[in-house]
């Protein structure tokens, strides 16, 4: 493609993506294309081979990600990226990799649902499955941008997270998102820094693959290194072999959960808009916080103090960061494209002092700028 | 220039998503404005409904869905029923004369221009509708010059087909010049080209 070579370049959400995993050290990529995420597969496939890199279309999604596990415990970054149906075939292997601590990145852009549901429509309707998708407690990770410029630099970051915490992190787009282009400085993207995941540098027989260092993430030693440790789904002790004693699972597990909320710094992304004063704050992520930042500055104009608070990190979620955002405000409005998903989440952060308002679709249709300031303003929102 | 909507609609097949990307680029890169670029289609890989949206303006775009459009094109009579009623008064409306048989009417100009019709007799194929649309777009609106989508089209078009995509793009020019009238050819005054 010719206009790769500009700095000043039209860049889709999709191949933002595509291209920061390559920045960020992506060299293995395995995936099952499903629109609307499909451009990711086919940049990886043009970009990964000329890089030294593999890619792998698989026959489904749970051997997708599959093999970018085993790609990531040889020590390569891996990436795989899909839609609603896919990403509920990848759950059983989220969890794997959460438990088996396997640093990879997992895109999903999400289309209305459920099951195969609306092809190719937008929609932010697994918000809850990127935290709760897999069972059994476990930590997640899941990054949400509202431009391609923000998917690229959302990307690098989901790839230097999982690799300083050993975890999946999934980077949630919607389609408009994936699939708008806008014009984006390259220069701002060039050198952002990029992550490696630690490695043993004690002798292979002395290594505990599963001790925990000071952050409470064990190193990684890549297989075929000649560090000799097991891998399994099951509870495991520090060499990783299965254990049922309830003290190392209960150790292991709350390390598990408490490793990513502990690690705060840099993982709490979110932005703020005109909150200080305002009276009524809307909560919206996505392409729905776009819509929203027009909203406000729209009900501003018209002498309503209004704000935005936009979570980039979805998850873990940025509750106290709200609650500080929301402390001054008499009412909370949450915009967002499925039945209220966040919604609950954003009460029991702010408490019953007050009510959350919604203003929410789930149709395959964008939410506009008009029906967030018509819920601004207090009236009543008409989807068409 | 103000926020200026533009929706290309039809069907899939017809090339509109690429036709998008090439204008997003020849207004935003080659152009020199801010442009923001989104898609909708359905499942299907020919026929099903289909749109690209662009929205180009000289300030930052806050948000980049089409609401009120100021230019639609249609290449069906189906997209055609769905969206006129999403233009703005003044706007503009640009039907295939083969496709759209009961074009609209309204507070909006109307130009019924035989696109697929061109593509089947000047290039041999209806697949190049879609180059023929910016070349017909480029010269009714005035909204990028034609200089700036030859570079867009050699720039995105898969290697090897440049030159017919650029002759596709002429005779869209062409073709306009002969069906508007004059007094229709016009760069909005708000656009510097």
């Amino acid at each position: 493609m010719g206009a790769a070579t500009k700095t000043v370049q039209l860049l889709q959400g999709n191949a933002a993506c595509a291209r920061a995993a390559l920045a960020a050290g992506c060299r293995f990529y395995a995936g099952y294309p499903i629109s609307p995420s499909s451009e990711i597969a086919e940049v990886m496939a043009r970009l990964l081979p000329p890089a030294g890199g593999k890619f792998i279309q698989m026959e489904d999604e749970i051997a997708s990600l599959g093999a970018v596990i085993g790609a990531s415990l040889a020590g390569v970054k891996g990436m795989t990226a899909t839609s609603g149906p896919g990403f509920s075939l990848m759950q059983e292997h989220i969890g794997y990799a959460c438990y088996a601590e396997v640093p990879c990145v997992i895109v999903n852009v999400m289309r209305g649902g459920p099951s195969t549901g609306l092809p190719t429509l937008p929609a932010q309707g697994d918000v809850m499955q990127a935290r709760w998708g897999t069972h059994g407690d476990h930590p997640a990770i899941a990054l949400c941008p509202s431009t391609p410029a923000e998917v690229y630099e959302l990307t690098v970051l989901a790839f230097n997270l999982s690799e300083r915490l050993r975890t999946p992190v999934i980077l949630l787009m919607d389609e408009v998102v994936a699939h708008m282009y806008e014009k984006v400085d390259m220069r701002r993207l060039a050198n952002l820094p990029v992550e490696n995941r630690a490695r043993p540098t004690c002798e292979p027989g002395k290594h505990a693959a599963f001790t925990p260092g000071a952050d409470g993430v064990p190193v990684m030693a890549p297989f075929g290194d000649g560090y000799r440790y097991h891998v399994t789904g099951l509870a495991h002790d520090d060499r990783g072999y299965p254990t049922q004693d309830p003290k190392l699972v209960a150790a292991t597990n709350r390390r598990l959960q408490e490793k990513t909320v502990r690690n705060r710094e840099g993982l709490m992304r979110y932005e703020l808009l005109d909150t200080e004063d305002a009276e009524v704050i809307v909560f919206a992520y996505g392409i729905v916080a776009a819509a929203a930042r027009r909203a406000v500055r729209e009900a501003r104009k018209q002498g309503i103090r209004a704000g935005l608070f936009r979570p980039i990190t979805l998850w873990p979620f940025p509750g106290e960061e709200l609650a500080a955002a929301c402390a001054g405000a008499s009412r909370v409005i949450v915009a967002e494209m499925n039945l209220g998903q966040m919604s609950g989440e954003v009460q029991r952060v702010i408490g019953r002092s007050k009510d959350v308002e919604s203003c929410l679709k789930a149709d395959g249709e964008a939410i506009s700028p008009e029906e967030i300031l018509l819920a601004i303003e207090g009236k009543e929102v008409r989807h068409v | 220039m103000e926020r200026y909507e533009v929706r290309l609609s039809g069907e899939g097949g017809q090339g509109l998503v690429l036709a998008g990307a090439i204008l997003a680029e020849a207004a935003g890169i080659y152009g020199g404005k801010f442009v923001t670029y989104t898609q909708s289609y359905g499942p299907e890989s020919r026929g099903g409904g289909c749109r690209s949206d662009l929205i180009i303006s000289d300030t930052e775009i806050d948000y980049p869905i089409c609401a009120h459009l100021d230019l639609l094109l249609c290449l069906t009579q189906k997209s055609c029923d769905t969206f006129s009623s999403k233009l703005k008064p003044g706007g503009l409306l640009i039907a295939d004369s083969k496709r759209v048989t009961n074009p609209p009417s309204g507070p909006f100009r109307v130009h019924s221009v035989p696109i697929l019709q061109t593509a089947r007799q000047k290039m041999g194929r209806e697949v190049a509708a879609n180059m023929v649309c910016l070349g017909v777009i480029a010269k009714i609106s005035g909204l990028v010059t034609i200089e700036a989508l030859r570079q867009a089209v050699a720039a995105r078009v898969p290697k090897g087909t440049e030159a017919t995509n650029l002759r596709a793009l002429e005779a869209g020019y062409a073709l306009a010049l002969e069906v508007a009238p004059a007094d229709a050819l016009c760069v909005p005054a708000k656009i510097s080209a």
